[in-house]
C-alpha cells in the first residue's frame, strides 16, 4: 500500500516539478511574467470564452485585478479551464497560481484545500424546474429526478434539502456544468439545482429558456470567492487585497474613469487607495499604485458587477446582497490604510 | 567454478569471471531500485508536507452527504460513509465489468462465425459492424447511445398521466418494468430449477459415459432444455403463478416503484459491448481461421456431421489461440467501465475517485485505493482466463 500510495503522489508532484515553494508564488509570476488563474469550463458572467477566445467574467476580472497589481498589465492572465472536481487538485499541485472560479467558502474547504481571500459575489442554491410542471415550491418535489454537478457542495446541499424535508429524489451527478444543463434540457430530470447566479446563467443555454422558472427558494449560502495555496501568506495578502481594493474603491467612488485623477484628491484615504501617498503596496512587495492600476485597467467592483453579471446583461442579476454595505448589501471590504 | 582457472586471482579477473560478474550486476540493480523508490518516498512525504497535505485512511469512517443515483446490492443513504460509498462504486464497477464481458463474449463469437459465413449477405453484414465499432473511439460512441439514443426518448410525463400503471416502460428516465415479487411457493420453484440444474449434469455425464461404451448418442442439449427450463415452469404453474409483478405508478414527476435501469448504465453498457465484441469478433475469426483446413477435410472424412464438425473439431482448436487475446480484451472492458465518469453512471472512477476525492482532498489514498481495485479486478480475471487456458491448451503426447 506504502509503495501504491508513493507512486500515487508521484504522479502527482511531477507535475509540479519547479513550481515555486512556499512563500515564493509571487517571485514565479514576476519571473515568468503572468498569472496562471483557474477558472470555469464556461459559466456566462462569471468564467466564459467569447468567440475569439477572450475570456471575461466576474471570476475573470479577479483574475486580471491580480495581474494588473503584480505585473501591471491586466492582460498578463492565462487561464486552466478546470472542472469541479479537478479544481483544488490543480491549485494544491501548483498547476494554477490563484483559483478564481465561482467556488463557495467553507470551513472544510478552507482548511483542506487552500487559503480563502474573500468573497466576490454571494450566492445561494436554488432550483430551475420547467414551466410545464406546474410546480411553485421546492417543498413540492419528492420524488423528483434532480441534475447537479459533481464534486459541489450544491451536491451536498440538494442531498441535505431533501433529507431535512423528508423527501425522495433521485439525484444524476455530471462532471461538466455543460452536461448536466444539456441533461436537464433533455428532460433526463424535472430539476436543474445549483447557485442561483448559475442558475441564471446557464438558463441562457437552454433551448427554450422562457419555458423554465426558478423557484424562489434558496436553499443555502454560497459565499463564491478566489482561493490561493497554503502557505505563502504574501501571496494570500496580494489576493486579497487585490480584492479589497475593487469593493474600496467602490465604496469611495473611485472608478476607472476617474481613477487618473484622484492622486491630487483632497481625501487621504483615496490617495492612500491609489497609491500616491503611504506605502501600502511595499507592505506586500508591490509597487505602491498597485490598486490604481486595478481600478484604472478593471474598475472596481460595480464596473465589474455591471459589466458582467448586472441587469443589463443576460443574466439580468440585480445587485442584491451583493450591495455594498452601506446601500443594504453585505459587501464590506476593510479599510486599507 | 572451482575448475576455472581465472577465478582465483585478483580483482581483473574477477571482472572476467561470467558468473561474478553477473551477480554484480544484480547488486548494482537492485541498488539502484532501492535508491530509485527511496527517493521517491522521501520526496513524496516532503512534498506533502510542504503542502500540508492530511494522511491516512481516516476519511473513509466520515459520512459522504450526497445521493448516488445507483446503488445494487448496497443499502447506501446519504448519512452512509465514505467507506460505502467506495463499496457502492466498487459494485457498480464489478457488475458492468462482469455483464459486458459475458454479453461481449457471445456477440463477439456470433459475429465472429458469421464472418466467416459462406453466405454474402450475412458475411458483408459482419464485416461491416466490426470495420464501423472497431474504429470509432469508444468516448465517441458511449456519448452516442447516451445522448444521440437514450437521451431523446420521451419523458415519462409525455407518456403516462399520474396514477397510471405502468408494466415496462422505456422512456428518458431508463427501462422500467414491473418487480417480480415472490410469494409463498416460490422457494419450491427455485428448488426446482436448481434440482433441474443438478439433473442436466447428472445426465451429462451419463450420456458421456453411455456414448464411449457403446457410441449410442443421447439428446442430451434438448433434455437440459427440458430439465432447465421447462420442469421449474410446469412446477411455477402447477403451484398456481407464485410470483406477483408489482407494476410501476405514474407520479407527478415519473414512474414509482418497479425495477429501473438507469439509462447511464444501458448506454455505457451498449457502447463498452458493441465496442468490445468487435474485437472478439476478429480474435474469432483469427482463431478459426488458424486451425488447418486439413482437420475439416479429415473431420468430413471420417463421417462428422457439418454442425459436429465446427464444435468438436474446429472451435477447441481455434480456443487455444482466442483465449489469450480474449483475455486482454476482458481486462480492456474493465478498464474502460471508467469511461463512466463521461456520462453519470456511478462506477467507482466516478463516484469514489471523483466526488469523494472532491470532497475529501485525499487524492494519494483515494487514487492508490482505486489503483489498487482495477489491479486486483484484472489480476483475477487473467488469473482465471490463465487456468482456463491451461486447461484447454495442447496436450502433446
Amino acid at each position: 500500500m506504502q509503495f501504491l500510495k508513493t507512486l500515487g503522489v508521484t504522479a502527482l508532484f511531477v507535475a509540479s516539478a519547479g513550481v515555486a515553494q512556499a512563500g515564493e508564488t509571487l517571485d514565479a509570476v514576476k519571473a515568468k511574467g503572468f498569472v496562471q488563474c483557474g477558472v470555469s469550463q464556461g459559466l456566462p458572467g462569471f468564467s466564459n470564452p467569447d468567440d475569439q477566445g477572450d475570456w471575461t467574467g466576474l471570476d475573470v476580472d479577479f483574475c486580471r485585478a491580480m495581474a494588473a497589481a503584480v505585473l501591471g498589465d491586466a492582460e498578463a492572465v492565462k487561464f486552466t479551464p478546470l472542472s469541479a472536481k479537478v479544481r483544488f487538485t490543480a491549485l494544491t499541485s501548483g498547476e494554477v497560481d490563484v483559483l478564481s472560479r465561482n467556488t463557495t467558502w467553507t470551513m472544510s474547504r478552507d482548511t483542506d484545500f487552500g487559503e480563502f481571500v474573500g468573497v466576490n459575489y454571494y450566492d445561494g442554491q436554488g432550483f430551475m424546474v420547467p414551466k410545464s410542471l406546474g410546480v411553485a415550491s421546492a417543498t413540492e418535489l419528492s420524488g423528483a429526478a434532480v441534475c447537479t454537478n459533481t464534486g459541489t457542495t450544491t451536491e451536498l446541499n440538494v442531498a441535505d434539502y431533501f433529507r431535512a424535508n423528508k423527501m425522495d429524489y433521485t439525484v444524476v451527478a455530471f462532471e461538466k456544468a455543460d452536461e448536466v444543463v444539456a441533461a436537464y434540457d433533455a428532460g433526463r430530470c424535472d430539476v436543474y439545482t445549483t447557485d442561483r447566479s448559475g442558475l441564471a446563467a446557464q438558463r441562457t443555454k437552454l433551448s427554450k429558456p422562457d419555458d423554465h422558472v426558478v423557484l424562489p427558494e434558496i436553499i443555502s449560502k454560497e459565499p463564491l470567492g478566489p482561493l490561493v495555496r497554503h502557505g505563502d501568506n504574501e501571496w494570500g495578502d496580494i489576493a486579497r487585497w487585490s480584492l479589497n481594493c475593487m469593493i474600496n474603491a467602490e465604496e469611495m467612488g473611485v472608478s476607472s474613469a476617474n481613477v487618473a485623477d484622484m492622486a491630487t484628491s483632497t481625501n487621504p484615504a483615496i490617495k492612500r487607495l491609489v497609491g500616491a501617498e503611504g506605502d501600502l503596496g511595499s507592505k506586500i512587495g508591490l509597487d505602491n499604485a498597485f490598486c490604481g492600476n486595478i481600478i484604472a485597467s478593471v474598475g472596481n467592483y460595480a464596473e465589474s458587477y455591471e459589466r458582467n453579471v448586472g441587469p443589463d446583461t443576460p443574466l439580468k442579476l440585480e445587485r442584491g446582497v451583493n450591495a455594498l454595505w452601506s446601500q443594504g448589501g453585505v459587501l464590506y471590504a476593510a479599510p486599507m490604510r | 567454478m572451482a575448475n576455472n582457472p581465472t577465478s582465483s586471482s585478483g580483482a581483473a579477473s574477477l571482472w572476467r569471471d561470467p558468473d561474478k560478474r553477473a551477480i554484480l550486476y544484480q547488486v548494482i540493480v537492485v541498488a539502484l531500485i532501492i535508491w530509485f523508490v527511496g527517493s521517491i518516498i522521501s520526496n513524496t512525504a516532503t512534498n506533502m508536507e510542504d503542502r500540508g497535505l492530511a494522511s491516512g485512511f481516516g476519511f473513509l469512517k466520515t459520512s459522504a452527504g450526497f445521493g448516488i443515483i445507483s446503488t445494487p446490492l448496497i443499502s447506501y443513504s446519504e448519512g452512509s460513509s465514505y467507506g460505502v460509498v467506495f463499496l457502492v462504486g466498487l459494485v457498480n464497477t464489478i457488475i458492468m465489468a462482469f455483464v459486458g464481458c459475458v454479453l461481449a463474449l457471445f456477440l463477439g463469437f456470433f459475429v465472429g462465425i458469421a464472418r466467416l459465413s459462406k453466405n454474402w449477405l450475412v458475411q458483408k453484414i459482419a464485416t461491416a459492424y466490426i470495420e464501423l465499432f472497431r474504429n470509432v473511439p469508444l468516448l465517441l460512441q458511449i456519448l452516442f447511445w447516451y445522448s444521440a439514443v437514450l437521451k431523446p426518448l420521451p419523458g415519462p410525463r409525455s407518456l403516462y398521466e399520474a396514477g397510471q400503471k405502468v408494466s415496462l416502460s422505456l422512456n428518458n428516465r431508463g427501462l422500467i418494468f414491473a418487480e417480480p415479487i415472490g410469494q409463498a411457493g416460490m422457494g419450491t420453484v427455485w428448488w426446482a430449477l436448481l434440482g433441474g440444474v443438478i439433473l442436466a449434469f447428472i445426465v451429462r455425464w451419463w450420456a458421456k459415459h453411455r456414448q464411449m461404451k457403446t457410441g449410442k448418442q443421447f439428446p442430451i442439449f434438448w433434455t437440459a432444455v427440458a430439465l432447465i427450463v421447462a420442469m421449474p415452469l410446469v412446477v411455477y404453474f402447477v403451484l398456481g403463478s407464485p410470483m406477483d409483478f408489482v407494476p410501476a405508478e405514474m407520479t407527478r414527476f415519473a414512474l414509482k416503484g418497479g425495477v429501473t435501469i438507469i439509462p447511464e448504465f444501458i448506454a455505457l453498457l451498449l457502447a463498452l459491448v458493441v465496442y468490445t465484441a468487435a474485437f472478439i469478433a476478429e480474435i474469432v475469426r483469427a482463431g478459426i481461421q488458424s486451425v488447418s483446413h486439413g482437420q475439416t477435410e479429415a473431420a468430413s472424412a471420417l463421417g462428422i456431421k457439418p454442425n459436429h464438425r465446427m464444435r468438436l473439431v474446429v472451435v477447441p482448436q481455434a480456443m487455444r489461440v482466442i483465449v489469450p487475446p480474449l483475455t486482454s480484451q476482458f481486462l480492456n472492458l474493465t478498464k474502460n467501465s471508467s469511461l463512466a465518469t463521461a456520462i453519470a453512471y456511478p462506477d467507482l472512477f466516478s463516484v469514489f475517485a471523483g466526488t469523494t476525492l472532491n470532497q475529501t482532498g485525499q487524492a494519494v489514498e483515494i487514487m492508490a485505493m482505486t489503483l489498487a481495485v482495477y489491479l486486483t479486478l484484472s489480476l483475477l480475471t487473467s488469473g482465471f482466463m490463465n487456468w482456463y487456458n491451461s486447461r484447454i491448451k495442447l496436450v502433446e503426447r
